[in-house]
């Protein structure tokens, strides 16, 4: 157990020192697992752990990584497909999911625990434990003084004790007075340590008890917390997706604010929550700012516009009509979506449409774009395509791509053709293929449900440890001795020194202070320090 | 409030020019150790340099301030206002800890890089000020980052008391190994080097000469332990904080951003420096060269990671 705090080799001699790295010849295997939990538990072991920790955590900020960017790790295979090969035996597009990864930072807790828990052990012995003897000889420490009084070796030490005051604990000794004060700062040491476990501990249960998804929800909508209404969802394996704490949502506006030069400054998505238990209330989502539903945290995590269009077949017959969410693009919300129109009269081919909404539409001879992100002259810009969906495969299909394999795009002439829509607009589809309207522009907002009772685990954890260091750093472990002996003629020659556990510039005040009451107990004699 | 802005501007270019001033005046300074020893020399160029470094840090204050005030929240949401932030703090701190220890000839090894940065900060980093985004706009824009600055200027200062440390412990180690057949004559123990006083009538050189000049490389080594251990704490705050503010903004505590992933290996490369200041064999100058190593990643961190890689902090530069 030679895992000590930093500077402790100023103080307990005694403590040190571990064995060395050399390993024993002919102990047999219990020999060697001893030695081996030695070398492991041994500060030293846990330094390079430590480095190996940093070494191995590094690549993952410079190669993309497949949870968090899976598309730029694609990327990276398109691109410069022998290397990224290479760099996926080793692992290193997952780093933090790696097995080498594991092993260091498991060996380094397994090194911790193996070290704070003697240290715990020795710890609270020392908090039970009477102060240290007096060593004999107090001049042989740096921070020491003498002095001698008039007056005598009770009111010296009445004097010493007042001057300790309730920080130390003091002992009297047949050698004098021993006083010991900063055991909080193993304390702290040893809490930092173990939160630092609770944190691992809280960060693994995250990954079985957690859950989350997202979901678009237009205004005037609702979304039910059930698997069915999201649109993407991930649970750790102890969450039963069936069965989620319910609450329904219902979004009743989505604002967004913007300087002139399209900068955000606002996003709000006003809400309605009803509880499980038939609470009902009204609450604002905005960026940064969550709310919680049954438990869980709801984000708003985008925003964009979910034009309302209808779709009229050749018979007249409404084959669609509902709002379609159109994803932003750029910093303008030049928004790309997709409509499916599945349902058309028997005998009619089905529909798709895919383009763009421009909020503010500009169009010039270099084409149309969009200038500002809020709607004020809002234009859809759409291609068509007639044929079959293929939504009748039973392969599920991205709602925002449309699989144009068994389409044709209607063309004029060489032209593709273009459908312009304005709000309340109603075009002809050419070869009289029926109608579409763009009825009206609500927006929609991008939710991000996300529930995991770890949570409160890692933030107590974390504040302990955080607790924990500063108190490990910054509280002085001193231990100071005083000894009176009446000297022949009657006077008394008070000896004292003071240590500390590491760099401690406060200490020879501390011994100064107690030295001043010393001195105020009789008339100054010789001084001799 | 544009006004406001270029008086901002104006205010860190007022700081650079007396940073400059106080760099060539400590150059000089240091210098002057190429002729003689430190003794006894008014060292007039340290007290001009001094002087131009404190104007130099009024001067960054304003700029900080105003750009404040021009942008109507706290100057630290982007990149540029992120450097002219940490480097005052640097600048600061320096000043500072001339209280406790005349370590003036620490200047240079300050001064120097805060222009480096701030030069880079108005020449590359610079944009006008702005509103804030809806991202950034929480309280813990406040908190979290401005901690962060303040552990990255005192990071930054600590590591120049490395790098002095170890000019130090250089030419202590070159007196232990001069005064060596002496003590074998004389039978004692080898002396610690700490200790050792500066021989007279020997030329030993510039570097000798700075040694000699300079406190003992414990007395250093302390200093910067110390600067280092409240960086630490500022820093496990900052990664803390970062992690309640990514839990309320992206919906988790920890995602392995690339930022994360930095600020993360940084605060293990200093854990490894704090473990190795109490182990047999490790302290002293490799604790210093670990330490230095954990600055050179906070650089990479700040400068790598903003600039060159995809990462979810990227509306902050």
């Amino acid at each position: 157990m030679s895992y000590r705090p930093e500077g402790l080799r100023t103080m307990d001699d005694a403590e040190q020192e571990a064995p060395g790295p050399s390993a024993p010849a002919g102990i047999g295997l219990r020999g060697w697992l001893r030695w081996a939990w030695r070398q492991l538990t041994s500060m030293r072991v846990a330094l390079l752990l430590l480095m190996l920790l940093a070494l191995a955590a590094l690549p993952g900020a410079f190669f993309p990584q497949t949870p968090q960017d899976p598309a730029a790790v694609a990327r990276y295979h398109a691109d410069q497909p022998e290397l990224a090969a290479w760099l996926d035996r080793l692992g290193l597009f997952d780093v933090y999911g790696a097995p080498w990864f594991a092993a260091i930072y498991l060996l380094l807790f397994v090194s911790l625990i193996g070290c704070i828990l003697p240290r715990t052990r020795t710890h609270l012995a020392a908090l039970r434990a009477a102060p240290s003897r007096v060593p004999r000889r107090l001049t042989r420490f740096p921070v020491h003084a003498t002095h001698t009084t008039t007056a005598s070796a009770e009111e010296v030490t009445g004097a010493v004790r007042a001057a300790l005051g309730r920080r130390f604990r003091v002992a009297q000794t047949p050698h004098g007075l021993s006083a010991e004060r900063g055991y909080l700062r193993e304390t702290g040491n040893i809490v930092f340590h173990l939160s630092l476990v609770g944190v691992l501990i809280a960060l693994g249960a995250s990954q079985v008890l957690s859950y989350r998804g997202q979901a678009v929800v237009v205004e005037g909508r609702s979304f039910a917390n059930a698997l069915v209404d999201y649109d993407t969802f991930t649970s750790g394996s102890l969450v039963d997706p069936d069965d989620l704490e319910p609450f329904v949502l219902t979004l009743d506006e989505m604002t967004s604010e913007f300087t002139v030069d399209a900068q955000a400054r606002d996003f709000a998505a006003h809400v309605t929550v009803a509880e499980a238990d038939g609470t009902s209330r009204e609450d604002t989502i905005r960026v940064n700012y969550p709310i919680d539903g049954a438990g869980a945290n709801i984000y708003l995590a985008g925003n964009g516009f979910a034009p309302h269009l209808t779709v009229r077949d050749a018979d007249g017959e409404v084959a669609f009509s509902q709002p379609v969410p159109f994803l932003p693009e750029d910093d303008f919300y030049t928004s790309r979506g997709v409509v499916k129109v599945p349902d058309v009269s028997r005998g009619l081919e089905q529909l798709g449409f895919t383009g763009y909404l421009l909020p503010t539409a500009l169009v010039d001879d270099a084409g149309a774009r969009s200038v500002h992100p809020q709607p004020n002259a809002p234009l859809i810009i759409l291609d068509v395509y007639t044929g079959d969906l293929g939504l009748d495969d039973g392969v599920p299909q991205n709602v925002y791509e449309l699989d144009t394999e068994g389409m044709t795009q209607l063309t004029d002439g060489e032209e593709e053709v273009k459908i312009l829509l304005e709000p309340g607009e109603e075009v002809e589809l050419p070869d009289g293929l029926g109608t579409i309207s763009f009825d009206s522009l609500p927006r929609f907002a991008a939710l991000d449900v996300r529930y995991d009772p770890s949570l409160t685990v890692l933030l107590v954890s974390a504040l302990l440890a955080m607790a924990g260091l500063s108190a490990s750093l910054f509280v002085p472990r001193r231990r100071l001795w005083v000894r009176s002996t009446p000297g022949d003629d009657g006077r008394t020659v008070v000896e004292a020194a003071a240590l500390a556990r590491g760099d401690d510039p406060g200490l020879e005040q501390e011994l100064e202070r107690v030295m001043t009451a010393v001195r105020a107990t009789g008339p100054t004699a010789q001084e001799d320090t | 409030m544009n006004d406001l802005g270029q008086l901002s501007l104006l205010a860190i270019y007022g700081a650079m020019a007396a940073y400059a001033v106080a760099m060539v005046a400590f150059g000089i300074d240091l210098s002057a150790l190429r002729d003689r020893g430190p003794e006894g020399r008014p060292r007039r160029a340290a007290a001009i340099a001094m002087t131009t470094t404190t104007l130099g840090v009024v001067l960054h204050a304003v700029g900080v301030v105003t750009r404040g005030i021009a942008a109507g929240r706290v100057p630290w949401a982007n990149m540029y206002e992120f450097t002219i932030v940490f480097t005052l703090v640097a600048a600061g701190t320096f000043l500072l800890i001339q209280r406790w220890r005349d370590l003036r000839y620490l200047g240079a090894l300050v001064v120097t890089p805060t222009l480096l940065a701030l030069g880079l900060a108005v020449s590359v980093l610079y944009i006008a000020a702005d509103g804030v985004r809806p991202a950034l706009d929480h309280y813990w824009l406040i908190i979290h980052v401005s901690v962060a600055t303040m552990a990255i200027g005192i990071f930054a200062v600590a590591a120049a008391l490395s790098v002095v440390q170890l000019v130090k412990d250089r030419s202590e180690r070159a007196a232990a190994v001069r005064r060596e057949p002496a003590v074998a004559l004389a039978g004692g123990p080898a002396g610690d080097g700490a200790t050792a006083l500066p021989e007279s009538g020997a030329d030993r050189g510039f570097w000798g000469r700075l040694g000699d000049a300079l406190p003992g490389s414990a007395e250093l080594e302390r200093l910067a332990y110390r600067l280092n251990a409240v960086a630490f704490l500022l820093w496990t705050f900052t990664l803390i904080a970062g992690a309640i503010w990514a839990e309320h903004a992206w919906g988790r505590p920890w995602g392995w951003d690339p930022k994360e992933v930095g600020t993360f290996v940084v605060w293990v490369a200093y854990a490894a420096y704090l473990h190795a200041r109490a182990t047999r064999g490790w302290d002293g100058r490799k604790a210093a060269y670990l330490g230095l190593t954990g600055f050179g990643l906070v650089l990479v961190n700040y400068f790598v990671v903003n600039l060159f890689t995809e990462t979810v902090h990227g509306y902050a530069f």
